[in-house]
């Protein structure tokens, strides 16, 4: 790949993009290139040495923030004609609603995640109260003519303890896997926002 | 090494590269090397960052025919420098309480 063919490729992944970051990170990475040329490499070697488009623009993606991105894909890009704002007016008790549904449902997703994660903490804590007040109540009850109860009673106590402790741990596993699962899905919607435009 | 912490000391890194003067992408690589590696890739988001937190500026200057950008530290990013000093005297401390040799208290 020589320069030329390397810049076109990242120019129109990141197309999405507002135009001057756009021309931004061109600019950056041409001058790279050019500055490797320049310490005697050849063109093809100085362009593999700045890394893979894809790489670049998954490193840059993940710095931008979503709205931002979408900010700039629906930013026209030349000024609006008088029948286009016409539309946009008369047509906006349809796309109003269904917008404010796209960004109500991107926040119950988030919503959810997070209820995953709090509602699985909520359950560790209620297994470890239940342990602690089995053994009380074990404790507490002193007719010795129930010890089956009271060791029926202890045995659920550490089993419940014992749960809460693998829960916790398990827990914290589960909530960082979901953490991660949202940031990659967040860097796919990214990768989908700046990428479409190029195919438009 | 943690994610947020090797982010934060390359910041501080790229910082210390146009301290004493303004310096250029490629220039900056070249000078972290023998410390530390980094990637075009990687720096351009810093340098991005920094810049957005005016942490640097950044001018255009002709060279050989071409355009160049070279950055420029601005007093906050020279005030990181040192607070980021100031931190790691810190750690260091923590670092040498956490591997002090047995015997201390005999």
């Amino acid at each position: 790949m020589n320069k030329a063919e390397f810049l076109a490729a990242l120019r129109s992944e990141l197309s999405g993009l507002p135009v001057d970051d756009v021309q931004r990170t061109v600019d950056f990475y041409d001058e790279m290139i050019d500055d490797y040329m320049e310490e005697g490499m050849y063109e093809a070697e100085a362009v593999s040495s700045v890394g893979s488009v894809h790489n670049i623009v998954a490193l840059l993606l993940a710095e931008t923030p979503l709205p931002k991105l979408v900010h700039a894909k629906v930013k026209p890009k030349r000024p609006l004609k008088a029948w286009e704002i016409v539309l946009l007016v008369l047509g906006s008790p349809v796309w109003v609603p269904l917008l404010l549904a796209g960004v109500l449902v991107i926040l119950a997703c988030y919503a959810v995640l997070w209820a995953i994660i709090v509602s699985l903490y909520a359950l560790d804590f209620s297994l470890a109260l239940l342990g602690v007040a089995f053994i009380f109540a074990a404790c507490f009850q002193l007719n010795s003519q129930q010890i089956l109860s009271q060791l029926f009673f202890v045995g659920i106590g550490l089993v419940s303890g014992g749960l809460s402790v693998f829960l916790f741990f398990a827990s914290g596993k589960i909530a960082a896997w979901i953490l991660r699962l949202s940031k990659h899905a967040v860097l796919t919607v990214k990768f989908h926002v700046v990428k479409k435009e190029a195919a438009l | 090494m943690d994610i947020q912490l090797k982010r934060g000391l390359l910041e501080v890194c790229v910082l210390a590269a146009i301290k004493h003067e303004d310096s250029y992408g490629y220039q900056i690589i070249k000078d972290m090397k023998p410390y530390v590696e980094i990637s075009e890739s990687t720096l351009y988001p810093i340098l991005r960052r920094l810049e957005g937190a005016e942490l640097l500026t950044v001018r255009t200057v002709e060279h050989n025919g071409r355009l160049r950008k070279y950055y420029h530290i601005t007093p906050l990013g020279l005030q990181r420098i040192e607070d980021f000093k100031a931190e790691w005297e810190e750690i260091v401390s923590i670092y040498q309480f956490v591997t002090r040799e047995g015997g201390d208290h005999e």
